[in-house]
Parts: C-alpha cells; structure tokens; sequence
C-alpha cells in the first residue's frame, strides 16, 4: 500500500473532526511553542553576546581584585589591593602581554551649560582602544602626553553629545564632570545597547585625572584589561599574572588569590552555562507538556479507533493486512502530532519576535536555529509514534468479522 | 479440484463454558462459474459458512481449499491477500466507507493490491460503469438510494476481478423493486462468467441461483438445482 495513501486518509480523518484535532494537539502546541519561544530568545541572546565578546578577540584578559576574599578574614591589615603599579609589573615581568590598560569605573553627573546628564566615567589610558577593541570615530584618543600631563581631556560616546546637545562639532568644547573641567577631543564609534548597558553612553578620560574624580582610594580597586600577544600565550599570560600578584601581594601559598583573572573564553563559558542551564529548565517543562500532549494523542486515538471499528473491519475485509491498518493509524497518530509541532513551532517563533520586540532596551532579535526546528519535529514524531502505536496497534489486532459486525 | 472444496469442515466456538458446533463436519463443492444460493434459517450456519469461504474465518477442523489453496495454513495476512484477490464481498449494509466517494470505495481493494493511482482510477470507473453509476462516481454514500449504493458494493466486489462473488443477504436492506434490480445485476454477472454465492433467507432470491444449497444446524440439509436451471 502506498504511504501516500496513508497521508491522505490521515488528513481527511483529522479534517473531519478538526476542532476535535485542534485540541488534541493542543498538548503538542504549548509545548513545542514554549521550547521555540525560549530558545529563540535565550539563543538571540547567546548570539548577540557571543559576538560582542568575540570583537573584543580571544586574546582579551580582564584582571580584577576580588570582592570576597575569603581568605582575609581575620588579617585585617591584609586590604584586597589592584593597582596600576600592579599592572606596570605585569607588562614588564609577564610575557606574551602586548598591552595593557587600568580601568577606574565610576557613575557621574556630566554637564554642560545648563544641561546634565548621569553617564559612566571611564579612567583609562591610551591602549584603551586597541585592548577593547573600541575605536575613535572623529578626532583622537588620550594619548601618552595627555597621560603623562594628567590633561583634563575627555573622549565621549555619541550619547553624550545627544544628551548634552553638543552640536555637530562638539570637538574643543568643554565640558563639567562633576566639578572638574574636560575638554572634548574625540568621540568614540556607535556601539548600541548590550545587556542593559548602553556602550554609547560614556566618557574616556586620563586614568590619573579620573583619580581626582574618584579620589585617590580608587587606584587600589584598579581593573585590568589587557590582550595577549596570541590566543596561543593567552594560558600562558594567565599563569604569569597569577605568580606575579602572588608575589607582589605577598599571598602565602595557603591563601587563596586574592585577584581574578578571566579569560574571553571563560566570559563565553559562564554566559553559554548560564543560558544552558535555562534551557534545560524549559526543556524539562516542555517534556511534561509533550508527555501530556502525546497521552492526549492516544487518547483521542483510542477513540478514533472505536468509532471507526466499522471502516476497520471493511478495509480487512477487501484486504487490508494488519501493517496496512498498523501504518494507516500510526500516520495519523504521527500526522496529528506533527500538525502540532508546526503550528507550535509558527506560535512559538512569534512569541519570540513579540517579546523581543516588547521587551525594553536594544533586546537581540529572536533567532530560531534550525536544529530548535529538527528537534520540534523529531520529537513530535517520536511522541506520534510512542503514544500511536498502541492504538494502532489494538486498531490493526481487530477480527474483521467482530469489527464488520460493530455497529 | 472444485473451486471452493470443503471437506468435512467444522467451525467451533466456546461460549459461556458451552461447545457450539456452528458449522459440523460440512461437505461442499462449487465450480467456477456456478450461481449458488446458500439457504437456512437463522443459527443454521449460513454466516459462518459465508465467513470461511470468504476468508474472513479459518475452520476449525477439515480442509478448505480455494483455487487449489489450502486455506485452513493461512495466517491472517496470506488471508487478507486471498480475500483481496480471491472474494468480492458484497454485503447486507452495504459497508461502504462514509464520507468517501464512490469512485474512493471501489478503489479500495486496489489500494490494497498495490495498484497505481491511474490503474486504480481506471479499473474503478470500469467498475462503476458495469454497475451502471458512471454519472455517481464523485457522490458520498449518504447522497446515494439503498440500491445505489448496493451498486457501488457490487463494483467494490468486481473491481480486482476475483474468483467469486460472495454476497451475505445482498438484498436484506432494500424495497422489492430495487432487489429485483440488484439481483439482475447479479445474473447478468453470472452470465458474464462470474462465479456468484448467495446467502439468503428469502425463496424468491435463492431462485435466482441455479443451485440451493440448504443448511442446517451446521450441515447440508438439501442440494439441488433450482428449478430455472437451464
């Protein structure tokens, strides 16, 4: 028998009792629909902050002092301490560091004339750019001599000059942070918003002159950034910067460091464990929700199967074998749960682009891969031919002179 | 050898702890191209007979062979493939499928025989047209009379070309005139070469055969020709 044929006979069953089919499936939809909606969202995440921690490259090495040193317990005189000095000795006894730059964060009022706006302030210096990965647009960048000269200097992101209404040309303009006067001498390129954070709404300024922002205590919580000469010395570096702050901060080989040292594919491997563990979460919610649908399936089956005893006995009669009656009730099992995996899946994908486009900030576009689809799918089948083949079964084991007879 | 050989053929079941013997030891031979009438009142045997030699039942005990095979060995989808081959049924409710066109029902044995769509389609509307419903082929069951769709279970039975024509009460479920026109179409199938077993309680029906054979409790009570035997 040919299986088209069983396609057919399938369809125009389910067609004659949609409404009956519809919520039949319905098990399947939610289910599929919730599993698409969640990974279309999780992966446009996982995309997006992927590539943005790819442009910084694989050599990128971030070093911060660690906030809960455990260690330091009762040695009070023992302050987690980052300096700048620290990073000096870094470039100078760690190899493989190509550059490396401080970063003193702090949140701050930038003003200009009578407008003000809060923006983040970024003490650096002049690799900044090159170690970030994030470049000037127009005019320059601090250079050493700004540096050297503790220069009251800023390089601002395209927000602040919306937000402060600079102008066309805001460069030589001067600017307040806090109380301290800047001028302007370049603008940073546009990156757009990534996680709540907006990478367009900040000030790069001369890490010393951030010091007088800051106040002086804040070079002992200096971060630092750095990138490595290749991704091949990037282990390597990391070895290195671990014994140099041992030493320097004089750690006994018991305690712990008192430092990190994160690697990009660490960042990668906390985010895709992070969004992993979430979608296994909804994987498991979603197991239920097809475990339910596909019981549905066999229970409306098993109806099926009863009510069409009749047809069942008329098929066998003029020749129909048990796999011919076998197959033609597993298809519409299988047809049943694949119509639901399709329309979950359309649901699903436009779940996804809904609450992506809902949802507040620059939220990455909802990305659908196609293995969410195969995976969909293959699973629809397997639960048709799971919680099909009983029925099916019972439906192909009929005696064709007990079915011819039901009435 | 017959076409239909029965030889000492019993049919028994258990029911509630009871031996019911609904064929006993039963003796019977068609050849090719007969017209029988199968006779009896209820609880005769009739239906059991009619449901082994249409290879819907095994016997319980003898043999049965049908076109020099041995049927009583057959598992049950060696016997779905002789009932396809073999039988055209014809039946008392018709049993055709609902919602299905008419042209659909008659191509059902063929979908079973692994015919092509093109091959089905042709030999179904040759079917249809044997029976005279060329101008239905695309109505439901529910949008045809009692003896149209009879019609249709008819060109159902033909349509694979099989050996013999087993039809249970054909008529049970029609008006007086419109059995008169199936069973004409029964003897024009007959005179066609068509080997045709009835089953049937009315004498006016088993007249039209040229041979009745009459049952009774599981055994053949009468054989003989009727009286229009040419």
């Amino acid at each position: 028998m040919v299986f088209s044929e069983n396609f057919r006979i399938a369809f125009r069953a389910l067609w004659a009792n949609k409404m009956r089919s519809l919520l039949t499936t319905l098990g399947i939809i939610i289910g599929v629909a919730a599993v698409i909606a969640v990974v279309s969202i999780v992966q446009g995440l996982q995309f997006q902050i992927t590539s943005q921690l790819q442009g910084v490259g694989a050599t990128f090495i971030a070093v911060n002092p660690r906030l809960d040193n455990r260690g330091g317990g009762i040695f009070v005189g023992k302050q987690v301490k980052l300096t700048w000095e620290d990073g000096q000795a870094l470039q100078n006894q760690v190899p493989g560091i190509a550059m490396i730059t401080p970063l003193i964060l702090g949140g701050n009022q930038v003003k200009y004339r009578d407008r003000q706006h809060s923006t983040t302030v970024f003490g650096v210096n002049n690799d900044w750019p090159e170690v970030a990965n994030h470049t000037v647009e127009r005019g320059r960048f601090l250079s050493r001599i700004d540096l050297e000269q503790r220069r009251k200097v800023a390089v601002i992101g395209a927000k602040i000059i919306e937000e402060l209404r600079l102008g066309e040309d805001p460069m030589g303009t001067e600017i307040y942070i806090g109380n301290i006067p800047v001028t302007v001498v370049g603008v940073m390129e546009e990156r757009g918003q990534s996680l709540g954070f907006d990478n367009d709404d900040l000030v790069f300024i001369p890490v010393d002159t951030s010091l007088m922002l800051f106040g002086r205590r804040a070079a002992d919580k200096t971060l630092l950034r750095l990138q490595a000469e290749s991704p091949k010395v990037v282990e390597q570096v990391k070895e290195g910067i671990t014994q140099v702050l041992r030493t320097r901060h004089k750690l006994e080989e018991d305690e712990p460091d008192d430092f990190q040292v994160i690697l990009q594919d660490e960042f990668l491997d906390t985010v895709s464990s992070i969004l992993g563990s979430v979608t296994a979460v909804v994987g498991a919610v979603v197991g239920v929700a097809l475990l339910v649908g596909g019981i549905g399936i066999m229970n409306i089956m098993l109806v099926s199967v009863t009510e069409r005893t009749r047809e069942i006995g008329i098929r066998k009669s003029v020749g129909a074998r048990r796999q011919d009656i076998l197959i033609q009730f597993l298809i519409e099992a299988i047809s049943l749960s694949l119509v639901g995996g399709g329309i979950g899946l359309a649901l699903g994908y436009g779940i996804g682009v809904i609450v992506a486009g809902v949802l507040p900030g620059d939220w990455p576009p909802a990305h659908v891969p196609l293995w969410a689809v195969a995976v969909s799918f293959g699973f629809s089948t397997l639960v048709g031919v799971f919680f099909g083949i009983y029925p099916a079964g019972k439906a192909a084991a009929l005696d064709p002179i007990d079915a011819l007879r039901y009435e | 050898m017959a076409l239909i050989q029965l030889d000492n053929v019993s049919k028994i079941y258990e029911m509630g702890g009871e031996e019911i013997r609904a064929l006993d030891g039963l003796d019977l031979a068609v050849e090719r191209g007969e017209y029988v009438a199968i006779m009896g009142a209820s609880g005769s045997g009739k239906s059991t007979l009619m449901n082994v030699v249409g290879c819907l039942d095994r016997p319980s005990l003898g043999s049965y062979h049908l076109n020099e095979t041995a049927v009583e060995g057959l598992n049950d989808d060696e016997l779905a493939e002789i009932r396809n081959r073999e039988i055209g049924f014809v039946f008392q409710t018709f049993n055709l499928l609902a919602r299905t066109t008419a042209l659909h029902n008659v191509e059902l044995p063929l979908v079973y025989s692994g015919a092509n769509r093109r091959e089905r389609r042709e030999r179904a509307m040759e079917a249809l047209r044997r029976v005279g419903l060329e101008d239905r082929v695309s109505h439901d069951p529910s949008e045809l009379s009692g003896g149209q769709r009879q019609r249709v279970a008819v060109a159902r039975a033909l349509v694979n070309r099989p050996s013999i024509l087993l039809a249970d009460e054909p008529t049970g479920n029609l008006d007086s005139s419109t059995s008169e026109e199936i069973m004409a179409l029964f003897d024009e199938l007959h005179s066609g070469g068509n080997t045709v077993i009835l089953v049937t309680h009315e004498p006016d029906i088993a007249a039209h055969a040229a041979r009745e054979v009459t049952l009774r409790d599981g055994k053949v009570l009468e054989d003989r020709p009727t009286r229009e035997v040419a």
